[in-house]
């Protein structure tokens, strides 16, 4: 591995102090983030942390203050201004919360599984942190669309839980986020756990389309999808409006999450990477002072 | 070839083996994957009358009789998926969204003298979300009667401009 990942990417610049420790870290260039002078091809510009980081800084303001003022209006709207459905009454308001988190609780496993192809296939460095990040996040909102739906399910079905398709294929979905949290920390190298997690989240895809169809594919107690893109949505328009921009805020918000958590992660290494090179430093110069 | 072209190669080989298992292991088990049975299929299977399962269908118009029985409340209806009804004995509390046309998931075992006796009923509610003046509005213009079936398509009602009363339904909605 470590030949591979220090050879491929164009625009990845290693200080000439820290190539030594390639094996230990392959972002440890981050020590000293000069600009690259020939940017690398396609995503592996991202591969340069420092550009990452400048990107994602820039950006973080935007996501955080978009999510939280866009997930605030939505629900205020939903949750006091929308009208009250027909048969369900004011329980049809537990939609505003538990729609868009399931709906992200998919997407973000997409984008978990396009991480772990960039991690598999083309060795991307923060494809890899950026999977670690992603887990805990999406975890959070899949646990949010369960503990609602469970709400929304007592007073509308009559049961906190049924065995039905979509809510195992969703609880399904959790494990795999908790498995990939648990699996991709596992090992003390962690370009193993990298590895593992890549593999892990890529095997779990195959429940995306089992998520989204269950309720086509088998009878549940589910109901189908009320939005569609073939039909007009099968709700009212004054209903749709506050629940996309609640989907909106979610989405900011979900985003604002992992960028803030993957710049972390990036900053974590440089720091980690900075006092292994002052330890090697230091050990060298007991061993000179010998 | 390219390390990179052959890790892309292998990673949609074994994309494609896992997909097929999958679908493979779905398609097996689709009976055991429904969570319901439907009148009609009861009636073709015949299954023992020991045996447990869920049977699911619309409440069919105008079968709902409640009565008590020794003190308790006592449910009859007849659950129906179009082609066939079954009727079903309910003693308990049922949902909030119970009604004749709703669609409903009743969880006991057939008798022999076809009457399915339901432990559990579970209201099962569909994929339309719509205020209480606009499901009136429909129902005055005689365009959807809820207890015979689903609403007419959405395009025709989800851009209904919401009558004045709809402050005063919301309360009671």
């Amino acid at each position: 591995m470590t030949a591979e990942s220090s050879a491929s990417p164009g625009g990845f610049e290693m200080a000439p102090g820290a190539a030594m420790f390639r094996s230990v870290d392959a972002l440890s260039s981050l020590a000293a983030p000069v600009p690259p002078k020939a940017p690398g091809r396609g995503l592996h510009r991202f591969a340069n942390p420092g550009r990452f980081l400048r990107l994602a800084g820039a950006l973080q303001p935007w996501l955080t203050a978009g999510g939280l003022i866009l997930t605030a209006a939505g629900l205020v709207w939903g949750l006091v201004f929308a009208p009250a459905d027909w048969q369900q009454g004011d329980a049809v308001r537990i939609m505003y919360v538990h729609v868009p988190a399931a709906w992200l609780a998919s997407a973000g496993y997409l984008a978990l599984a396009v991480c772990s192809v960039l991690s598999l296939v083309w060795r991307h460095p923060l494809a890899d942190l950026a999977a670690a990040e992603i887990g805990p996040v999406g975890a959070a909102f899949t646990g949010i669309c369960l503990a609602t739906g469970s709400l929304w399910g007592k007073p509308m079905w009559g049961a906190w839980w049924v065995w039905d398709a979509r809510l195992t294929s969703v609880l399904v979905l959790f494990f795999l986020y908790l498995g990939h949290i648990a699996l991709i920390r596992a090992f003390d190298d962690p370009t193993r756990g990298y590895r593992a997690g890549a593999i892990l989240a890529l095997v779990g895809v195959v429940n995306l389309p089992i998520i989204k169809f269950s309720v086509d594919w088998w009878n549940t107690l589910h109901q189908p999808a009320t939005i569609s893109l073939t039909g007009a949505p099968s709700m009212y328009l004054g209903m749709l409006w506050p629940l996309a921009l609640t989907a909106l805020g979610y989405t900011l918000v979900f985003a604002a999450l992992v960028t803030a958590r993957t710049r972390a992660a990036v900053m974590e290494r440089r720091i980690r990477a900075l006092l292994m090179a002052a330890a090697a430093r230091e050990d060298g110069a007991v061993q000179v002072a010998a | 070839m390219t390390r990179k072209r052959r890790r892309l190669y292998w990673l949609l080989a074994c994309g494609l083996g896992v997909g097929s298992a999958a679908a493979l292991a779905l398609s097996a088990f689709r009976d055991n994957l429904v969570f319901f049975v439907l009148p009609s299929d009861l009636a073709a299977q015949h299954p023992g009358p020991d045996r447990t399962l869920r049977l699911g269908g619309l409440v069919a118009e105008g079968s709902v009789m409640r009565g008590s029985e020794d003190g308790h409340p006592l449910a009859r209806f007849r659950i129906t998926d179009g082609r066939d009804a079954v009727p079903v004995t309910f003693s308990g509390i049922l949902p909030d969204l119970f009604r004749e046309g709703q669609g409903v998931v009743a969880l006991g075992t057939l008798g022999r003298d076809g009457v399915f006796h339901a432990a559990e009923v579970l209201a099962k509610h569909d994929e339309t979300y719509m205020p209480k003046d606009v499901a009136e509005a429909l129902k005055q213009k005689g365009l959807w009667n809820p207890k015979a079936g689903p609403p007419p398509p959405a395009s025709t009602w989800n851009t209904l401009a919401p009558a004045k009363a709809g402050a005063a339904t919301k309360a009671g909605g």
